[in-house]
């Protein structure tokens, strides 16, 4: 089964960014994040300054303006909640294209569409550069308690055979005169669904048992772990996007 | 309509408020860690990971409520709750989010903290003390088991929709004065429809497992005396 090296979002690629390992990246990623939200609102220049950013390591990573913003409408149902702020804000009002909105509500907008935004594309570059197997190991190097690196490593492994089986069974209802629309696709999506779960689980026992067979004790082989961890030089490189994130966020924060 | 996905991306809750709820989320995860590593045994890891798999990918398979667009997932923390336990339930709630945020960028990095509260804490934690009651009170029927999956996976959902609430009155970064208690009514009125739906799937989906593989339900193990030891079948067997 080819599932598993891969997911959706990966860009099978050689980059300066693929090449770095996977702790580092998530460190990068989650650094600079934090310093995108710490940033006052009002400071229009410092989320400019992160958007280059952004595109500097997009283009680092020969990834594609059109790929990245294709896959950041993941946050629209938030963008239409941010739509909503500058007439449902209190405060004070400014006249907008004839309509009285609220200002706070205006800033607000604008404060979840562009921390939004550029949270997605943050996670979207990881998602593009990182596989699911390295996005474990990584996790596993940062000292994620085992418990939780066992439960992503085998979410990770199901979740393609889940969506494929998943769709089968939805193609299969469908052929067989099902037409699933509105409420009443319901039951059979339902119904459908335990099916999906227990065949899924008996898939899963199975391969859990074969692992442990074969010397699996709920870690990744020793071969992960032992090369190809970081080091300083890599960190230090890696270090380049969030150190940069975090004194622009410095400098807004003294400005306002 | 704010309500669709229930993650919360970035900058919509102030950083403060943020970090208090992460530092919390942190706290109480690893109190799970620590009672879940009990509870993973030889049986409970697959179904911890398929758990986990599944709340993810149901997540992705949105189902509509009106024509006008809105639609929901699952949270899954009553299905969890139902079948490996609240701790490995909480955990692989988490994992699901983790991933999602890290990956998918859905549901901004720095409020995981928050939407870990809502999702994997507080909707599990309410469907599992509700499963814990309705379980003794309710017959030892499969419409008691139908029942009570039922309505632990509703009113989990709506529980956690008010988390939302909370949050966004401590530190939404929008005041908005007196339409808050509008916006729980919105949350609540919402939630309450995905939670039915919610509902009807972990209520059939429990009910499913419950009837072949009824071992593998963590709620009922509690209940079986005396339980009988987990051995697994050989693998390659079945």
């Amino acid at each position: 089964m080819g599932a598993g090296h891969g997911h959706v979002l990966y860009r099978e690629s050689d980059s300066p960014v693929h090449r770095l390992p996977p702790e580092v990246k998530i460190v990068a990623m989650v650094v600079f994040t934090i310093a995108v939200v710490a940033t006052p609102r009002t400071a229009f220049w410092a989320f400019g300054a992160y958007a280059v950013l952004v595109a500097a390591v997009a283009a680092l990573a020969r990834v594609g303006p059109r790929w990245l913003l294709s896959r950041a409408l993941i946050e629209l149902p938030f963008v239409l909640f941010a739509v909503a702020l500058p007439f449902l804000g209190s405060g004070e009002r400014v006249d907008v294209w004839g309509l009285r909105l609220s200002e706070d509500g205006l800033h607000g907008a604008w404060n979840i569409l562009a921390k939004g935004t550029l949270g997605v594309l943050a996670s979207l570059l990881l998602a593009a550069t990182t596989s699911t197997r390295d996005l474990i190991v990584g996790l596993d190097r940062l000292h994620c308690p085992q418990v939780l690196t066992q439960i992503a490593t085998f979410m990770l492994r199901y979740l393609d055979v889940l969506v494929g089986e998943a769709r089968r069974m939805r193609v299969a209802r469908i052929s067989r005169g099902d037409d699933p629309r509105f409420l009443w696709q319901l039951r059979g999506f339902a119904a459908g669904i335990g099916a999906l779960f227990l065949r899924a689980f008996e898939r899963g026992e199975r391969v859990y048992l074969a692992m442990v067979s074969r010397g699996y004790t709920g870690r990744m082989p020793a071969v992960w772990q032992g090369d190809g961890a970081a080091s300083v030089g890599q960190w230090l490189v890696a270090a380049t996007v969030p150190v940069l994130a975090a004194s622009i966020a410095a400098t807004a924060l003294v400005l306002t | 309509m704010e309500t669709l996905a229930m993650h919360i991306s970035n900058g919509i809750i102030d950083g403060p408020v943020a970090a208090i709820f992460a530092a919390l989320a942190l706290a109480a995860l690893t109190a799970c860690v620590l009672r879940g590593r009990r509870d993973l045994d030889d049986r409970l890891a697959p179904m911890a990971g398929l758990v986990a798999a599944f709340i993810f990918a149901v997540q992705m398979l949105n189902f509509p409520i009106f024509t006008a667009g809105v639609s929901g997932h699952l949270l899954g923390g009553a299905l969890a709750a139902m079948l490996v336990g609240p701790w490995v339930g909480a955990l692989c709630v988490s994992v699901v989010l983790v991933v999602q945020a890290l990956i998918f960028g859905d549901g901004g990095v720095a409020m995981l903290g928050l939407n870990i509260t809502n999702m994997a804490l507080i909707g599990t934690a309410a469907a599992y003390v509700l499963i814990a009651v309705l379980l003794r009170v309710l017959p030892r029927t499969r419409a008691g088991l139908a029942v009570t999956a039922f309505v632990a996976a509703t009113l989990s959902v709506v529980v956690a929709s008010q988390g939302f609430v909370l949050e966004y009155w401590l530190g939404g970064t929008t005041d908005l004065g007196n339409n808050l208690t509008g916006l729980a009514g919105t949350m609540a009125g919402v939630h309450l429809l995905i939670g039915i739906g919610e509902g009807l799937i972990t209520a059939t989906t429990v009910l499913t497992v419950a009837k072949v593989r009824p071992d593998l339900v963590y709620a009922l193990r509690s209940l079986r005396a005396p339980a009988t030891p987990a051995v697994p079948v050989a693998g390659g067997v079945r």
